[in-house]
């Protein structure tokens, strides 16, 4: 009986990894600017990776005693996950990729060419050359 | 009950990693080619987890310990050099 309940939380385990992973595979395919695909692999793929380390670790641990090295590596993704998004959102601004119409917020990167052509051409509109 | 969602499990992790391969080939930026290719790694580690399942080996754990920390150093030099021209200033 409790064999088959901890199968049952296995399957379970393993197959919700693999949903979530790959619904974030999907998401990085179809969605459509740089700032909207950065959402499905930060959270969902690690999420989906995260839950089948941890199957594992429960199909390990039925045998001799629990085992602990797998979690190692779900804490190890669940850390480095935020810092790689956080850099490839840093590199994304700094390349001044277009975001789509529909994405929210106005970050202060994308906007900065615009005060500089308003200084530009303020003056020489103004400007009393010879 | 387990071989039925590891091969589910198995088909979903190959076409996850197909889906990536798309982006990282068709993406029209450079930032999203570095995306695909680190959810590829995120989603081959998962993969070698899998096989460490179906062969009943636990050994496998070491290797995807190790693509996990190779590809997230890799991720982040990639991204320095992308940020400031150089990656150890």
């Amino acid at each position: 009986m409790l064999e088959t309940i901890i199968e049952g939380v296995i399957a379970f385990m393993l197959i919700a990894g693999g949903a979530f992973a790959f619904i974030g595979s999907l998401g990085l395919t179809h969605l459509k600017d740089f700032y909207m695909r950065l959402h499905g692999p930060s959270k969902t793929t690690t999420l989906g990776v995260g839950c089948t380390l941890i199957g594992s670790l429960i199909y390990f641990s039925r045998e001799d005693g629990p085992i602990i090295q797998e979690l190692l590596i779900t804490i190890f993704a669940f850390i480095t996950a935020p810092v790689s998004a956080h850099m490839l959102a840093k590199s994304a601004l700094h390349h001044k990729l277009k975001p789509d119409p529909r994405t929210r917020g106005n970050p202060v990167e994308l906007e900065s060419e615009k005060p500089k052509h308003a200084v530009e051409e303020a003056p020489q509109g103004d400007s009393p050359l010879p | 009950m387990i071989d039925m969602a590891l091969w589910i499990a198995l088909a979903l992790f190959c076409a996850a990693i197909l889906l990536n391969f798309y982006r990282a080939v068709v993406g029209p930026s450079l930032p999203d080619r570095i995306l695909a290719v680190d959810t590829m790694y995120m989603n081959s580690i998962a993969l070698i987890v899998l096989f460490g399942i179906w062969v009943n080996n636990k050994d496998y754990f070491e290797a995807a310990l190790l693509i996990a920390m190779l590809g997230f150093v890799s991720t982040i030099a990639i991204c320095k050099y992308l940020l400031r021209g150089d990656i150890i200033e």
